[in-house]
């Protein structure tokens, strides 16, 4: 019995033993909890084939979640050697705490093009912090069935996306329009983000911003909120309570039509979805003739200055720069598309039918992120309320307008 | 003769006082220490070692009640605080007493299953009450629109927890269900302390069961009820946890459900995007505390002590 109880108390001890920095394993941090099968099955095995001597655990902490207990984590000493990095300002915070190393020196960055680089660089770019990985694009996802069906073909304007949401509104089985206001960065990232980038011509607008010559009041972003507000009448009934989740569940099981979102569903939904979906390119303005795709730096991986084992970790994120890795990643979790300059073979067809869209369109980044994301109040959480209340009717576009000008002027010198 | 020193007395208020000043008079002190400082968020100028904050006297309460960007959420917050906290007493503490007071009436059968069961959901976590409800309410998968529906008046559902109107009510009322045990709780063990000496003499002076209610029960549990009054303004004015798991830290829709708990939350710890300030933090955390020490000292100055008690 007195065996039991001492077996008992060990193993619950255990339970209590913290995943943190301790010499001959190397942890990984991460948001993506989705991706842990892929990293324990694929991509952890395949390091190990060529670096059998080095343990490396995947530890993932909820994605709104992360940033704050990663800075708590990486402030009390507890956080893993390898931290999965947000990108730009919320990483450099980091950097600049002296939290994350330098990897200038580090192998294999030539595998990169600059603008992957920028995203985890310091403002003059001396330093790189973080390796880059992967970026996620934006666009509309929809049900092939629900399609043939009602016999639509994919909208490319604005009046296209509109006419088509009328036809599935019309026939009225299915929901439009699978998203809701509950989540409201869900909202604000898969509208805004989404289709902005064709009201503010993709890095021409994201720059004019920073500089200060264009203003969220212009008519565009106005424009912008406009075609936004009119999704509310392609939502389900009661999109207000609709959360992220929700709207997922909603497509998945076949209940709408489109759903506005990125690349990242993709390796989600080809498990859950037992139907054909495919994607098409966010709708551009009427009578525009370019076209613009956030391809959005989003993951990068950086070295905790206070690892033990550095050396290991070093080994690791060199690794990571290779085009072996690049492969596995690519495939393993198909949506996210690696940042790296070789040559990959991406197998799966949605993946590919958003890749496909930057042999037309130009690219550009999230427009809130690079140097306008650093101030009080957080232009993400501003856009995040604004989207939602302009959806939800309970803002007009001119005042949502107004307030995300108002929130960024407030501290940014060039909008003053 | 000199009266020996009580050194028995120190030995056993000391572990008592040890933990307390160690894990709540200390960090207490050190919140209202830092609400003085000023630190720079993108720590461009912090070397990790000294001088991380500066000191800017009570710069942080003038942004906090004057700055319109802060002072909107900060008033807002205690806005919908107070609101909160009025549901609670207007709504909970009678139900509470009514149900206390079925409860210890004589006649009553099955009194452990409906006190059983009404206690439950407080012994639930609030995680799952708010998962629960989040799906009870919810547009798609949710059943009021069924049970409406049964009765013909679907058209009155609305997404209760995504308007701004209702989202606040219709969280207090989960919590208000949820917790309407404790006050319960409280107000039958008061009512069964009551001694039957009392109730007999005022029975035989003529006095009904609802006359007895009102004058001699209820003037004897009044200690109790403002005992529960002061507790579930302390609970309220910490509250998070529910709006946490309902509707997370931005409190949507637009901070209509934002308490001083979830603004502090999101102040101190940042939530996605936005990132944590230690000083402003702490500032929040002060004033909710002056606050709630503010309600505490007028419960006990022109409340507690105009109270009654009766000795029995």
């Amino acid at each position: 019995m007195r065996k039991f109880i001492s077996i008992t108390l060990i193993s619950i001890s255990s339970l209590f033993v913290f995943n943190t920095a301790y010499a001959g394993k190397l942890v990984i941090e991460s948001w993506r909890n989705d991706d842990a099968d892929a990293w324990n099955n694929a991509i952890i095995p395949a390091f190990n084939a060529k670096y059998p001597d080095i343990e490396v655990i995947f530890q993932t902490t909820i994605p709104v979640q992360y940033a704050g207990s990663m800075n708590a984590k990486l402030e009390g000493g507890t956080a893993g050697d390898l931290i999965t990095c947000i990108p730009f300002d919320q990483s450099l915070k980091l950097f600049n705490r002296g939290w994350l190393d330098s990897l200038n020196s580090l192998g294999g960055l030539d595998n990169y093009p600059q603008v992957a680089k920028d995203a985890w660089s310091t403002d003059d770019g001396s330093d790189l912090f973080c390796v880059p990985m992967a970026s996620v694009s934006h666009g509309f996802m929809y049900n092939k069935e629900i399609f043939a069906e009602l016999g639509l073909s994919i909208p490319k304007t604005e009046s296209e996306f509109f006419a088509t949401l009328d036809k599935i509104k019309d026939d009225g089985n299915y929901t439009p329009l699978a998203i809701g206001t509950a989540d409201t960065w869900a909202t604000a990232i898969m509208g805004w983000q989404n289709v902005g980038p064709n009201y503010w011509a993709g890095e021409k607008g994201r720059k004019a911003i920073i500089t200060g010559e264009e203003k969220f009041t212009d008519q565009h972003y106005v424009d912008l909120l406009t075609s936004l507000q009119r999704w509310s009448n392609y939502m389900a009934d009661g999109y207000q309570t609709q959360t992220y989740p929700d709207s997922q569940n909603l497509f998945t099981l076949g209940m709408a039509a489109i759903y506005p979102t990125g690349s990242w569903e993709i390796f989600t939904f080809s498990q859950n979805a037992d139907f054909e979906f495919s994607a098409f390119p966010p709708y551009t303005q009427d009578g525009q003739t370019d076209c613009y795709i956030d391809d959005h730096t989003d993951i990068g991986i950086g070295l905790n200055s206070a690892s033990k084992n550095k050396a290991e970790a070093k080994i690791f994120l060199e690794w990571l720069t290779s085009a072996e890795f690049a492969e596995i990643f690519a495939n393993e979790v198909p949506g996210f598309f690696p940042l790296h300059t070789h040559s990959i073979n991406v197998n799966d067809p949605v993946a590919k039918e958003f890749i496909s869209w930057k042999d037309t369109c130009d690219t550009t980044i999230r427009n809130s992120s690079h140097i306008v994301g650093r101030g009080e109040p957080n232009l993400d959480g501003v856009i995040y309320e604004v989207v939602s209340s302009v959806i939800n009717g309970t803002m007009t576009p001119e005042e949502g307008a107004a307030k995300t000008e108002a929130s960024l002027a407030n501290w940014y010198e060039p909008h003053q | 003769m000199k009266k020996k020193f009580p050194y028995h007395i120190i030995v056993f208020l000391f572990p008592a006082c040890f933990i307390y000043t160690i894990f709540m008079i200390f960090p207490l002190f050190d919140t209202l220490r830092i609400s003085f400082y000023t630190q720079d968020l993108m720590g461009s100028n912090l070397d990790n070692t000294t001088g991380v904050r500066t000191f800017t006297g009570i710069n942080n309460y003038r942004i906090l009640f004057f700055d319109e960007l802060w002072s909107y959420h900060f008033w807002n917050a205690l806005k919908n605080n107070t609101y909160f906290f009025i549901l609670h007493v207007s709504i909970q503490t009678p139900i509470g007493l009514l149900i206390a007071a079925f409860l210890s009436s004589k006649e009553l059968k099955f009194k452990g299953t409906y006190r059983t069961l009404i206690f439950l959901p407080a012994m639930m976590s609030i995680v799952i009450v708010g998962y629960i409800f989040n799906l009870i309410l919810s547009n798609l998968w949710g059943i009021p629109q069924t049970l409406l529906g049964a009765v013909g008046l679907e058209n009155l559902y609305q997404p209760w927890l995504g308007l701004k109107e209702t989202a606040l009510i219709t969280i207090s009322l989960i919590s208000i269900w949820q917790f309407v045990g404790i006050p319960m709780m409280l107000f039958y063990a008061a009512l069964l302390n009551i001694p039957d000496e009392v109730l007999e003499a005022s029975k035989i002076d003529g006095s009904n069961g609802i006359t007895t209610f009102w004058y001699i029960k209820l003037p004897l549990i009044m200690p109790t009820v403002g005992l529960m009054v002061i507790l579930t303004y302390v609970g309220n004015f910490n509250a998070f946890d529910l709006i946490f798991a309902i509707r997370g830290l931005y409190a949507g829709p637009e901070f209509s459900t934002d308490l001083m708990g979830t603004f502090f939350y999101r102040t101190f710890f940042g939530f996605q995007h936005q990132l944590g300030n230690p000083t402003m933090g702490a500032t929040v955390a002060s004033a909710t505390f002056g606050i709630i020490l503010i309600g505490v000292l007028v419960y006990l100055f022109a409340f507690q002590k105009r109270i009654t008690r009766y000795q029995y």
